[in-house]
C-alpha cells in the first residue's frame, strides 16, 4: 500500500503541474481563476514530498517486495544506511530531483510577492513545464515504486563505498543547490516572455540564487572531502565528470550570483544576466544527465541506459534548446542597461564573469572532448588533470588578483582609484613570493604562486571592512568578505597540497618504522575485525612528532553484499596539516603502507566552509533586509488607509 | 564580433553538445581495446616452452609454416574454459593454433589442458605478460591470425565462440 500511495501522489502532482502550465498559458483570459495557480504549486509540492516520504519508509522497512529496495538495499545495513540508500540509486535520485523541483515551485509561489503579477505567471508556467518533463521521465522511464513479485528473501545491498555518513547528506545538498537554480531559469524564461527585465526581477532572482549557490557549495566542499577520505587515494579533486558536472552549474552560479547585483543595484548587464541564469540550471541538467545516463567513464559508474538516455536528453532539448532560442530571439528587444566605464564595480564584475566563463568552458570542453573526438575519428582518449590544472590553475589566480581591488571600486565609474589602498596586499604577495625562493628552492611556478596570492588576498579581503563601522557594516559586506578571505584559504590550502605534500611507499614488517614529513612511523601489525555488514584487516601504527605519540588504525574492508573492497584511510589532523594513512595487501610478512603528510591540507576545505558561509551570511542579510522592507511597507500602507 | 552570433553561440555549442551525445547514445561504446599491431610484423620474442613436452614459442616459428592462429589465455581464465571446445574444432578443421600461457604455471596449464583439451602445436610461457603486450593484447582470451610472412592480420577479443568459427576460418584463408 505504501508504494502505491507514492505512485499515487506522483501522478497527481504530474496531472497539477500539467494543471498549472495550462493555467499559466490561459493567463489573463480564466479572469480571477487564475490565482488557483499558487495554491496548484504549492499541492503539487506537498504531494511530490508526500511520494518521497513514502520511499523513504519503504526503504527504512526494507520492504523487499519494491524492486528498487531489493536492488539496492539490505535489512542488514545500519538504519541510517537504509535512509541514504533511498537516494543511492537512479530512480530514487531522480524522485529526489523532482521533489526537490517541485517544492521550489511550491515555496516560489508562497514567498515571491514582488514581482509583476503577469511575471509570476510565466514563472510558475516556466516551473511547472520543468515539472512536467521530469515527472514523465520518472513515471514512464524509472517508476521507483514498482513491486517484484514475488519477493526475493534479502535485498542486494548498497555499494560499500556508498555507506558512509557523509553520503547521507552529500547529495541531497547537491541536488538542493542544482534544482534550486530551477527557480532562477524559471524567472529568466518568464523575463523573457513577459520582455520585463529589470532590478525587480534581479531582486526576486538573488536569494534563489545565494541560496542555492550556498547549498551547491557546501555540496562540493563535502564531496571532495568524502572522496578524500573515503576512495583513500589522498587526492580531494580529480576532474572526474562526475565533479564537473557539480562544478560546471557552481561557476555559472558563481558568475551570475555577481551579475545579479550589478542588475540590481544599477540595472546593467541585463542580457548577461539572463544568459547566466539559463545556463546555470542548464549546466544542472546537463550534469546530472551525464551522470544519470552513464555517457561519460567516470568512477561514479552507473550502467549506460539508451532509453532513460534518450528522453532525458529530449527534455534537455526542449527545455535547454527552448530557452536559449527564446532568449536569442527576445533578448534584441531587451533595453540596454544603465552604462559604466569599463574601470568601476561593474567592469570589474564583468571581468569576474569573463573568467568564471573561461573557466567553465574549459570544464566543459575538457570533459566532453573524449567524447567528441570519439565521435568524429573513431580514437579513444582521455583528458586528465594536466589540462584541466594547466588552464583553471592559472585563471583563478587572475581570478583571486581581481579580488584585491574588484570589491573596493566605485559603481558606474572610478576614473582614479586610489591604489594605495591595495598598498599592503600587494606587498604581502611580491614579499611571500620572494621568500618562498628562500624557503622552498624548488616548487613549482603554480603553487609558488598560489602562495603569494593567498597571502595577498587573505589582507585583502578585509579591505572592504576599512573606514567602515564595523557594527553597522551590512551583513551582506560581512558574506562578501569571508567568502573572499575563504578562496585565499582554499588557494593556500590547495598550493599547500600540491607542493608540499610528502609520500612513503613501503612494504612494512611489523616492528619497522618509516618517515613521511616530521613524523616517524612505527608499524606494529594487523589484526582483524569485524563491523555490521563488513570484516577488515585493521593495522596498527603509531606515530610521533617530537614527544607526541599517536595510534592510527587504517582498515582494508571486505564487503560481503556486494563483494567489494575499500581502504579507510586513518587520518590524524593537526593544526598544522594531515597525517594520512592507508594499509594495503599483504606480501609475505609484509604490508603495504602508504603515508603522506599534508601540510595545512584542511585549508582547502576551510576554505570552501568558508565561502559557503559567506554566502550564508549575505542570504541572511538579504532575507532579513527584504523582511524589514516588507514590515514597513506594510505599516506605510496601513497609515495611509 | 558582433552581437548575433554572440546571441547564437550558446545555442551552438549546446546543438554540438546534442550531436556528440546523441551519437553516443545510438553507438553505445565498444569496450573492446584494438591492436594496434594488426598489419605489422609479429614483434620479436622467444617464449621459453610452458611444459616440458611441449615444443617453445618463438617469432621465427610464426614466421614459417603460416598461417597459424596464435591464442593467448590462461588457466585461471574462465571465458577460456567456453573456448576451449571451439578451439578444438578449429583444430580438427586443419587449423595450426600456437598458445600463449599468459601469467601461469605448468601444473594449472597441465590441469587446463588436461580438461579441456589440447588444441596447441606450440606454447610459450609469458609470466610477466610481456609478450601478450607486443601484440598489444590486452586480456585473455584473445587470438591473432598470423599471415605466412608473419604479418598480424587480425584479432579477435575475447572467447572465440561458434559463430565466430567462419570468420575466423575467413580470416586465415585471407592470409595463406
Amino acid at each position: 500500500m505504501i508504494a502505491e500511495a507514492g505512485l499515487a501522489a506522483l501522478w497527481l502532482a504530474a496531472a497539477l503541474a500539467v494543471l498549472q502550465l495550462g493555467v499559466a498559458i490561459a493567463g489573463d483570459r480564466l479572469g480571477d481563476l487564475r490565482r488557483i495557480v499558487v495554491p496548484v504549486a504549492v499541492a503539487q509540492g506537498l504531494l511530490t514530498l508526500f511520494a518521497f516520504a513514502m520511499l523513504i519508509w519503504l526503504f527504512l522497512i526494507t520492504d523487499l517486495s519494491v524492486q528498487l529496495v531489493a536492488a539496492n538495499s539490505h535489512s542488514d545495513k545500519p538504519w541510517i544506511y537504509r535512509f541514504s540508500g533511498t537516494w543511492g540509486n537512479h530512480e530514487g535520485s531522480m524522485l529526489l530531483w523532482v521533489t526537490v523541483l517541485a517544492a521550489a515551485g511550491a515555496a516560489l509561489a508562497i514567498f515571491e510577492r514582488r514581482l509583476p503579477a503577469k511575471a509570476m505567471q510565466a514563472t510558475l508556467g516556466a516551473q511547472a513545464a520543468l515539472a512536467i518533463g521530469f515527472f514523465g521521465f520518472l513515471l514512464i522511464a524509472s517508476n521507483p515504486f514498482a513491486r517484484l513479485n514475488p519477493a526475493p528473501l534479502q535485498g542486494q545491498g548498497l555499494n560499500p563505498l556508498l555507506q558512509d555518513p557523509g553520503l547521507a547528506f552529500h547529495p541531497p545538498t547537491l541536488y538542493l543547490g542544482y534544482v534550486g537554480l530551477s527557480v532562477a531559469f524559471s524567472l529568466a524564461v518568464g523575463a523573457l516572455i513577459t520582455r520585463d527585465v529589470g532590478p525587480a526581477l534581479a531582486r526576486a532572482m538573488r536569494p534563489w540564487v545565494l541560496g542555492a549557490w550556498v547549498l551547491l557549495t557546501i555540496g562540493i566542499v563535502a564531496g571532495s572531502y568524502w572522496a578524500y577520505y573515503e576512495l583513500g587515494w589522498g587526492g580531494w579533486w580529480f576532474w572526474d565528470p562526475v565533479e564537473n558536472a557539480s562544478l560546471m552549474p557552481w561557476l555559472a552560479a558563481t558568475a551570475l550570483l555577481h551579475s545579479v547585483n550589478v542588475l540590481a543595484a544599477r540595472g546593467g548587464l541585463r542580457a548577461w544576466t539572463i544568459m547566466l541564469a539559463v545556463v546555470a540550471f542548464s549546466m544542472s541538467m546537463i550534469g546530472t544527465f551525464l551522470v544519470r545516463s552513464g555517457i561519460l567513464t567516470s568512477v561514479h559508474s552507473f550502467a549506460v541506459d539508451p532509453e532513460r538516455g534518450s528522453f532525458i536528453l529530449m527534455l534537455l532539448l526542449v527545455y535547454i534548446g527552448g530557452a536559449l532560442g527564446l532568449f536569442a530571439m527576445r533578448i534584441g528587444s531587451v533595453r540596454e542597461g544603465a552604462q559604466f566605464d569599463p574601470v568601476s564595480r561593474e567592469g570589474a564584475l564583468v571581468a569576474n564573469n569573463l573568467i568564471l566563463t573561461v573557466i567553465l568552458g574549459t570544464v566543459f570542453v575538457g570533459t566532453l572532448y573524449p567524447l567528441f573526438v570519439e565521435a568524429v575519428s573513431g580514437e579513444k582518449m582521455s583528458v586528465g588533470p594536466p589540462y584541466f590544472n594547466a588552464v583553471t590553475g592559472p585563471l583563478t589566480l587572475i581570478l583571486a588578483l581581481l579580488l584585491f581591488i574588484g570589491p573596493l571600486l566605485r559603481w558606474r565609474r572610478d576614473s582614479r582609484p586610489n591604489l594605495r589602498r591595495i598598498a599592503a596586499p600587494v606587498m604581502a604577495t611580491v614579499l611571500t613570493f620572494a621568500l618562498s625562493f628562500a624557503v622552498w628552492p624548488a616548487m613549482s611556478a603554480l603553487a609558488r604562486l598560489g602562495f603569494a596570492v593567498a597571502a595577498g588576498l587573505a589582507i585583502a579581503s578585509f579591505l572592504p571592512l576599512a573606514g567602515r563601522n564595523l557594527r553597522r557594516t551590512p551583513l551582506t559586506i560581512w558574506g562578501m568578505v569571508i567568502s573572499h578571505l575563504g578562496i585565499a584559504v582554499a588557494i593556500a590550502g590547495a598550493a599547500s597540497d600540491a607542493a608540499l605534500t610528502k609520500e612513503t611507499l613501503v612494504a612494512a614488517a611489523p616492528g619497522e618504522v618509516h618517515r613521511v614529513g616530521p613524523w616517524q612511523i612505527r608499524f606494529n601489525g594487523v589484526d582483524p575485525v569485524a563491523g555490521p555488514n563488513w570484516t577488515a584487516v585493521e593495522g596498527h601504527l603509531v606515530a610521533t612528532r617530537g614527544d607526541r605519540a599517536v595510534r592510527l588504525d587504517p582498515q582494508s574492508r571486505f564487503f560481503s553484499d556486494p563483494p567489494t573492497e575499500t581502504n579507510e584511510a586513518a587520518i590524524l589532523t593537526t593544526w598544522d596539516g594531515q597525517l594520512y594513512t592507508v594499509i594495503g595487501h599483504q606480501e609475505g610478512n609484509r604490508w603495504q603502507l602508504r603515508l603522506w603528510w599534508k601540510p595545512i591540507v584542511t585549508f582547502i576545505w576551510l576554505g570552501g566552509g568558508l565561502i559557503a558561509l559567506g554566502g550564508l551570511l549575505a542570504l541572511i542579510g538579504r532575507l532579513f533586509r527584504e523582511g524589514r522592507r516588507r514590515r514597513g511597507a506594510t505599516e506605510a500602507q496601513e497609515a495611509f488607509a | 564580433m558582433n552581437r548575433k552570433l554572440w546571441l547564437a553561440l550558446p545555442l551552438i555549442v549546446f546543438a554540438l553538445f546534442v550531436l556528440a551525445v546523441g551519437w553516443r547514445l545510438s553507438s553505445p561504446p565498444d569496450p573492446t581495446v584494438k591492436s594496434r599491431m594488426i598489419g605489422k610484423p609479429v614483434p620479436e620474442f622467444a617464449l621459453p616452452a610452458a611444459l616440458p613436452a611441449k615444443p617453445a614459442l618463438a617469432s621465427a616459428d610464426l614466421r614459417r609454416q603460416g598461417p597459424r592462429l596464435v591464442n593467448l589465455f590462461a588457466s585461471w581464465c574462465v571465458p577460456c574454459i567456453a573456448e576451449a571446445p571451439v578451439l578444438l574444432d578449429l583444430k580438427n578443421r586443419g587449423v595450426a593454433i600456437d598458445g600463449i600461457a599468459i601469467r601461469d604455471t605448468p601444473t594449472d596449464i597441465q590441469r587446463f589442458l588436461a580438461d579441456h583439451g589440447d588444441p596447441f602445436q606450440r606454447m610459450g610461457d609469458d609470466k610477466a605478460s610481456q609478450v601478450q603486450m607486443a601484440f598489444g593484447s590486452a586480456g585473455v582470451p584473445e587470438s591473432f591470425v598470423v599471415d605466412a610472412s608473419g604479418v598480424i592480420r587480425f584479432q579477435h577479443v575475447g572467447p572465440i565462440m561458434p559463430q565466430d568459427v567462419p570468420t575466423i576460418l575467413a580470416e586465415l584463408e585471407k592470409a595463406r
